[in-house]
């Protein structure tokens, strides 16, 4: 049995910012899907389903938010359905969204990820207190620190490679009128100088605290064919899960991030990442984490990622393999939206219609999530042709 | 003005210049917001291998789980194996001894422990004879002097003062024993780089 081909007809997104405080959840999602819907050319009535991510409840304590987020997403009397799969929750809803269109259950889909981390207190919603552990652990960066240590130890990579990524992203984000983090005035010095968080990584290293949502609308191969405008096919989708506590376990490169990227590059057709892909989305929370993925993703040999930065490959401007050029996580953290942002900034990218971050002549596109504690991921590949 | 049955007709918005709200649902009223913290206290209730470790703990002994499959040994055992899946019927105790497998300096005061002044030193270490490392405060040492491999003992609260908690182990501090060296071509799967 073959999957039928689906494609992506519209994206949207909110601006993004420490707080939206002019509207509530309802707003904030609505926004993303009003424009998303804009964009597709679709109304309310054309959705056949909504697929909905967010993180863990507990960060705005709101109890399974999408039921009452119904009704703004236009979905009375429709299915709707929640995805959790932690940080990585944004790809994984639209990988769930794009399931229900290729197996042809549905023909057009809205899928949308949100947080308000306005309304929420996720760095200690993560950190809680239990009998059975030590309870000193400070947030998502007390956690992967140790990590990205153990990387810059066996790879050694000039301890400052992680300052050039968070200034090339914040660099990028300045060409991305919707993201959260844009500092004109910041230099390499500025990161360097940033006070250390959770030696080795800086302040400036880590991803903000963001409000915001991101929609795609995607649809099944008759309603891209007869959509008005550009499309981004989906060549590729998949999703990994481990355990994250077991011996001899690679924590820098873990075996569910190796074999979702062996999968997805399979069904797109991929033999060389690096020379066949022409923009990368990658969810690069702490800066460490791009060469860090570079090699896990098969995009660099393993322990030569950090060369790729070095060299400026990454980066919009000259590099053979530009990384978040929206910014990334780094510059728009709305954790349950972040994933998704990065699935539906590869498809702008090969739809032509990243604006001022646009790869030129882009035709290939990776997008990247993970979550939880590099437990969870999700991948997909689009083109601007069809599979 | 705004209703969800209406059907958008604008053009779609372009990715440059500045954000603007669409003009059908920019015109509504600024939400009105207020803030009322909530906070959930809740009970947990230990299974048989938690039970176990917890009152090993008021004993100063580390108890942990292996896995019948694999032979790992987990610490703290959660009954179950992460490695098979399989349900663990036997349990060790590891060494109140170990190893840094990394580690982080944390600069920011942590809620859940006031007492706690920064810097300090956040760390994976693994009990001799486990397999799998916890998160752990490595004091008694500069944080600048502390590196992965770093040799490191329990130190646990005064006999009078036990419970049936990880709380018992107040930190770990240096053996002075020579470093671990982590079998990082094993795990890694990489020569080193620079040396």
């Amino acid at each position: 049995m073959s999957k039928q081909r689906a494609a992506v007809i519209g994206v949207g997104q909110t601006k993004y910012a420490s707080t939206r405080g002019d509207v509530s959840m309802a707003g904030l999602v609505r926004e993303a899907a009003y424009r998303a819907l804009e964009m597709a050319g679709k109304g309310w009535s054309d959705i056949d389903a909504v697929v909905i991510g967010k993180a863990p409840d507990f960060f705005e304590g709101i109890m399974m938010p999408e039921i009452y987020l119904a009704e703004a997403l236009g979905c009375v009397g429709k299915p709707i359905l929640r995805v959790h799969t932690a940080g990585s929750v944004g790809g994984s809803t639209a990988v769930v969204a794009t399931s229900l269109v290729q197996a042809g259950i549905h023909g057009t889909v809205l899928t949308l990820g949100f947080e308000k981390q306005s309304e929420s207190n996720a760095m200690w919603a993560l950190s809680l207190p239990s009998p059975f552990t030590t309870s000193i652990n400070a947030g998502a960066g007390g956690y992967f620190s140790p990590i990205i240590r153990r990387y810059m130890e066996y790879s050694g990579a000039p301890e400052l490679i992680g300052c050039m990524v968070a200034l090339k992203d914040r660099q990028h984000a300045l060409n991305n009128p919707y993201a959260h983090v844009r500092d004109k005035e910041l230099t390499f010095d500025k990161v360097v100088e940033s006070p250390m968080l959770w030696d080795p990584i800086r302040y400036s290293e880590t991803c903000p605290s963001s409000d915001g949502a991101c929609a795609m609308v995607l649809s099944d191969e008759a309603g891209a064919e007869a959509h008005d405008g550009p499309v981004a096919w989906i060549h590729g989708t998949a999703m990994r899960s481990e355990a994250n506590n077991y011996g001899g376990r690679n924590v820098v490169s873990p075996k569910a991030s190796e074999d979702c990227a062996a999968d997805v590059f399979a069904q797109a057709g991929i033999t060389n990442p690096r020379a066949e892909i022409d923009a990368v989305e990658m969810y690069v929370p702490f800066s460490w984490y791009e060469p860090m993925w570079l090699e896990s993703l098969g995009f660099a040999e393993k322990g030569e990622g950090w060369r790729m930065v070095e060299s400026g490959a990454t980066n919009i401007d000259g590099g053979d393999l530009p990384v978040n050029c929206s910014g990334g996580v780094l510059s728009s953290n709305p954790i349950g939206a972040s994933g998704m942002i990065r699935f539906a900034e590869a498809a702008l990218q090969v739809m032509g219609e990243a604006g001022d971050h646009q790869v030129e002549g882009a035709k290939k596109a990776f997008g990247h999530a993970y979550g939880g504690g590099a437990q969870y991921y999700a991948m997909w590949v689009v083109a601007d042709s069809k599979p | 003005m705004s209703g969800y049955q209406q059907d958008p007709k604008i053009k779609p918005t372009a990715l440059s210049g500045e954000v603007t709200m669409p003009a059908a649902i920019g015109a509504v009223e600024q939400v009105q917001s207020v803030r009322t913290p909530i906070a959930i206290d809740y009970i947990a209730t230990p299974g048989a291998s938690l039970s176990a470790y917890l009152r090993g703990m008021k004993q100063k002994k580390i108890l942990g789980d292996k896995c019948p499959v694999s032979g790992q040994v987990f610490v703290p055992p959660r009954g179950v194996s992460p490695v098979s899946g399989q349900r663990t019927t036997e349990m060790v105790e590891v060494s109140d001894q170990g190893y840094v497998e990394s580690f982080n300096v944390t600069r920011l005061p942590i809620k859940s422990r006031p007492d706690l002044n920064p810097p300090y030193v956040s760390a994976w270490v693994v009990p001799d004879g486990a397999n799998v490392g916890s998160i752990s405060l490595v004091a008694g040492i500069a944080p600048e002097d502390v590196r992965i491999g770093l040799r490191v003992r329990a130190v646990w609260k005064p006999d009078d003062e036990l419970e049936e908690s990880a709380a018992n182990i107040l930190h770990w501090e240096p053996t002075g024993e020579p470093d671990f060296v982590l079998d990082d071509l094993r795990i890694i799967g990489k020569p080193g780089g620079q040396q």
